[in-house]
């Protein structure tokens, strides 16, 4: 002890503290907004790697490789015409079923598997993160990133069946101008799901049970979503609340049914829902950054 | 003038014990309401030292607390210390993987860490392309990467499979691809864990070798975090003794090494008849106490050039009996690496007293096992005496036990595994036959 109080006392005494400035301190505890989103940017190499390193893995020693990501969509749009459209005889607005539930699986499964994936980022990295560090936003984000561009090319699935009965003609399929908006819409559910993959990613190093509460929840909330069911079918009201607002105080039910509208010419498009999303998107973002910068400081002591 | 690189000022971790999962939640409400009241935290003023042998009465431990020391640019610094000295903790809070409780850390340059080998490695990826991820993740960038990977690879040495995915590699060569990217690293402090503990002998020299040249050519501040103190003495200028979570002593590193070493007396050592376990006792003789001296002193911790001493005190109870000591060394698996008794055929010099009739009294035996003799290693002692008659023999089994550290003497041109039970020095000679 003695040792290094004496030699702190002769460093201290060559170098005033005052004029040497620090290329990082480590603290214990830094103000909430303090993100550090510039580390993220000097990280962007690292993100794509992850990007490229989940398409590589996942369809390594597969046999239909790739296709699964065609097969997955495909076989849950004959399931759901099958039982909602042929067995429970629901509408689809009278639009060829094939096109409407995969316009509403394509959009949905990239929001519920993006929030489902960034939600068990902590948990899965443990391992990872308890032994090295860079910016740890750069595993979430990385994970949007590669949804997107699985979503892109399942959209491309979307869009050659879309076109098909375009062509064809003979549908009620009336595409407008609000296709324009699909980026926007896109960027909106990535962020959402971020947002609050990143809450529950965060919440879940602490309390597991959240990831229970997940894992069906995001089951249930595809029923509170105009995916299997157009909005304009939804009547009727329970405590003099109607069920088509109690629908629309979800957020991504505007965005689907935009989604819908520009491509389907059928869907509620409205600029105040989709607002209401966009408003909400915003509010989870920050919010999920801040709790998740504050939890990588010390999960791996919870964890 | 020197430069610091690194400044750790009153750098303290807390850790909470048991089952996280239980009453967290309490604990966590808790602590927001006294804060909501403006008052301390009420979990932050228990705690106590981290000592593992002790039981403590409180949930909350301290695994680093007070620690202040200040690390020249261009020093490499060697962090040495028993398990659960806080050495870990402390290169975890270096490394940003978890963040202090109290103090702050002050860096000056850009900081990199080995805690391990190749972190992030993903199995299905080749060779080339966990190159790649693991640099990232490292914090290289891409073109860095590419620019500096052919240098890689061929530290590597394994060229021929860097296009076949990792898990088909053998062990060793895995380790060696991933050690390749760290050392390949170029920043201004580098944090290395005991990461030198893996791999082959050849490719841990290599290791060394690469992180000699990094430090003395250029001129990069490196903390150096091992049990290995013949690569803390090889590598190391200066060296923190860490103890307890607190900073024991800092200073040269063979000073601090000496300091290491001998605080082993504090443990055992020593033994008294009252504390052994014998396995048969004697009717005409007993051992009163035992000891184990090196250098001078009573201790379990031995360098390895020094001799050590047994030291014997045994009771004859019986006028006339005819009664010796003897030793056995154990290695650490208890096998038998040698048996000794005061023979005059057995033994250098003469042991007046070995064969003949003893008074009644107190006899203290000693018997020396030479410097540079034992390997690395925990040996221990099983002491006897022996009466005429053998089946009234007195067995005290494994009664000590010492470590052998190596602080170098032997280690100026080998880093690596030593084999062995024993490693004494040889005579070698080689000439020209044509």
């Amino acid at each position: 002890m003695q040792t290094t109080e004496a030699l702190k006392h002769t460093e201290s005494s060559t170098i005033p503290p005052a004029t040497k400035d620090w290329t990082e301190v480590i603290e214990p505890r830094t103000s909430l907004l303090d993100l550090r989103l510039g580390d993220v940017w000097r990280y962007r190499d690292l993100v794509m790697m992850f990007v490229k390193r989940d398409f590589v893995s996942t369809y390594k020693q597969t046999i239909l490789g790739p296709l699964w990501f065609f097969i997955q969509p495909l076989l849950t749009t004959i399931t759901f015409i099958i039982v909602f459209s042929r067995v429970a005889n629901l509408s689809t607005d009278g639009l060829p079923p094939v096109v409407f539930y995969l316009a509403g699986i394509t959009v949905w499964s990239y929001f519920s598997v993006t929030l489902t994936t960034v939600s068990t980022v902590f948990v899965a990295n443990a391992a990872i993160f308890g032994k090295v560090y860079f910016p740890r936003l750069t595993m979430p984000v990385s994970i949007v990133v590669s949804n997107m561009v699985r979503f892109l090319i399942q959209f491309g699935l979307f869009l050659a069946i879309w076109l098909f009965y375009v062509v064809r003609g003979g549908t009620t399929i009336q595409p407008n101008w609000v296709i324009a908006l699909t980026p926007i819409l896109l960027i909106m559910m990535g962020l959402m799901s971020l947002g609050l993959g990143m809450i529950f990613s965060a919440l879940t190093t602490k309390y597991r049970d959240l990831a229970m509460l997940l894992t069906f929840g995001i089951q249930l909330l595809m029923y509170a979503t105009p995916i299997i069911y157009p909005l304009s079918s939804i009547q009727g009201e329970i405590y003099g609340i109607s069920y088509k607002s109690i629908i629309l105080a979800n957020p991504m039910s505007s965005i689907v049914e935009t989604f819908k509208y520009g491509f389907l010419g059928s869907g509620a498009f409205n600029w105040g829902y989709l607002g209401y999303s966009a408003a909400f998107t915003v509010a989870i973002l920050l919010i999920g950054t801040i709790i998740f910068n504050k939890v990588e400081k010390s999960f791996t002591d919870t964890v | 003038m020197s430069n610091i690189a690194i400044r750790v000022e009153d750098l303290g971790k807390q850790y909470r014990l048991g089952e996280i999962g239980t009453g967290t939640l309490s604990h966590d409400l808790n602590r927001w309401w006294s804060k909501m009241r403006g008052k301390e935290d009420p979990f932050a003023k228990v705690g106590e030292a981290n000592d593992r042998t002790k039981k403590g009465n409180s949930d909350y431990v301290w695994a680093l607390r007070d620690v202040n020391f200040d690390v020249k640019a261009g020093e490499v610094l060697g962090i040495i210390g028993r398990n659960g000295a806080g050495k870990s903790t402390l290169l975890k809070i270096l490394s940003k993987v978890t963040a202090p409780t109290t103090g702050r850390i002050k860096i000056q340059g850009r900081i990199a860490s080995l805690l391990e080998v190749g972190t992030g490695f993903h199995p299905d990826l080749t060779g080339r392309e966990n190159v790649y991820l693991n640099g990232a993740i490292l914090g290289m960038s891409k073109s860095e990467i590419s620019r500096k990977f052919d240098e890689i690879v061929d530290f590597s040495g394994v060229e021929r499979y860097i296009d076949t995915p990792v898990k088909r590699y053998s062990s060793g060569m895995y380790v060696r691809l991933a050690f390749a990217v760290s050392a390949f690293l170029e920043p201004e402090i580098l944090i290395v864990d005991e990461v030198l503990a893996v791999g082959d002998a050849e490719f841990q020299k290599k290791c060394l070798g690469r992180m000699e040249d990094v430090s003395k050519n250029d001129g990069r501040t490196i903390l150096f975090v091992s049990h290995n103190m013949a690569a803390v003495s090889n590598l190391c200028t200066s060296t923190i003794f860490m103890r307890n979570g607190t900073l024991q002593s800092m200073g040269p590193t063979d000073k601090i090494i000496e300091e290491y070493i001998s605080y082993g007396k504090f443990n055992t050592g020593q033994v008294l008849a009252e504390d052994i376990q014998f396995t048969r006792r004697c009717t005409k003789a007993s051992f009163e106490e035992i000891s184990i001296i090196s250098n001078g002193e009573i201790t379990s911790s031995v360098d390895i050039k020094n001799e050590v001493i047994v030291e014997m005190n045994y009771r004859v109870l019986v006028d006339g009996a005819m009664v010796y000591p003897s030793i056995h060394v154990l290695d650490n698996m208890a096998t038998c690496i040698l048996a000794t008794f005061p023979a005059k055929s057995a033994t250098i010099g003469v042991d007046e007293f070995y064969g003949k009739p003893l008074r009644k009294g107190l006899y203290k035996s000693r018997v020396v096992i030479p410097g540079s003799f034992l390997n690395e290693k925990t040996y221990s002692i099983s002491a006897f005496l022996v009466p005429e008659d053998a089946a009234d023999m007195e067995i005290a089994e494994e009664v000590l036990s010492f470590s052998v550290t190596d602080t170098g003497e032997m280690r100026k041109e080998y880093g690596g595994d030593w084999w062995g039970l024993i490693r004494p020095k040889m005579a070698w000679s080689t000439e020209r036959v044509s």
